[in-house]
């Protein structure tokens, strides 16, 4: 099981800014380590976003995604207390969901 | 009894009947596409993806840094405040495969996004916006990269 992803959802105007912070290597699958030897591509392959059960975006993602890859989106309407869950599947078909409430 | 050609001609049949009539989930449609991000060129990831040729347009602020010191992590970010906008892909020139990902927005969220990407090399790094009505817009910018701090 993976790390936990780190989840900020605040209040600004009239929606919630939502930074993610997820841990993965997202390895490309160029990289050779010190035996020579290529070392498989693994990343996050699809990132769902829901408001309060909702899905609300969706990020289809490649090897070019920094590792522990950071992202910042905002959602209309949101208000304080309402729940925002974040779900990743990556290429090894290992998924983490992860929930926080708007502050 | 049913030959196998018989059976596979039948089996695909049903399948192109199931499609037809929007039996099949639309969410496969929308699965990772391997092809756009197998694909080696801009060209080429446009055509996977199956969208219009992209028009540069003013309206879609991109931000990305001039220089990044370290290619593993550039942040960058897009936002626009055009109506319709469906995805947004970004796109990197000269990397290995060109396109990095692709976010999808519902109208419950702002089509606004920043990310973190990876570049192996000084490229034009494109935000793809498309739109609802089947336009395509893009906005570019070259990032320069520096590797070991010492110049590009």
């Amino acid at each position: 099981m993976s790390d936990p992803m780190r989840i900020r959802a605040q209040v600004q105007g009239s929606g919630a800014v939502v930074r993610v912070l997820m841990s993965h290597e997202m390895e490309t699958g160029l990289r050779k380590d010190a035996a020579g030897k290529t070392v498989p591509a693994w990343h996050i392959t699809e990132v769902t976003a829901a408001l309060n059960g909702t899905p609300v975006l969706t990020a289809w993602w490649g090897t070019a995604i920094a590792k522990n890859p950071f992202t910042q989106f905002t959602i209309k309407g949101a208000k304080s207390g309402d729940k925002i869950s974040i779900s990743w599947t990556d290429n090894r078909g290992d998924k983490r969901t992860d929930e926080v409430a708007v502050a | 009894m049913q030959t196998r050609r018989e059976m596979l001609a039948r089996s695909a049949a049903v399948a192109a009947l199931l499609a037809a009539a929007g039996v099949l989930p639309a969410r496969a449609q929308a699965a990772w596409n391997k092809a756009a991000f197998d694909a080696k060129t801009i060209d080429e990831v446009i055509k996977a993806l199956g969208v219009a040729k992209p028009v540069e347009s003013k309206d879609i602020n991109f931000t990305a840094p001039d220089i990044a010191e370290n290619g593993a992590v550039v942040p960058i970010a897009v936002s626009t405040t055009l109506p319709g906008v469906k995805r947004i892909a970004f796109l990197i020139e000269k990397n290995p495969t060109t396109l990095a990902g692709v976010f999808e927005f519902s109208d419950a969220v702002e089509t606004s996004v920043s990310t973190r990407i990876k570049m192996a090399q000084t490229s034009n790094v494109l935000a793809v916006a498309l739109m609802g009505d089947g336009k395509v817009l893009f906005a570019q910018k070259e990032v320069k990269v520096t590797l070991g701090g010492c110049g590009g």
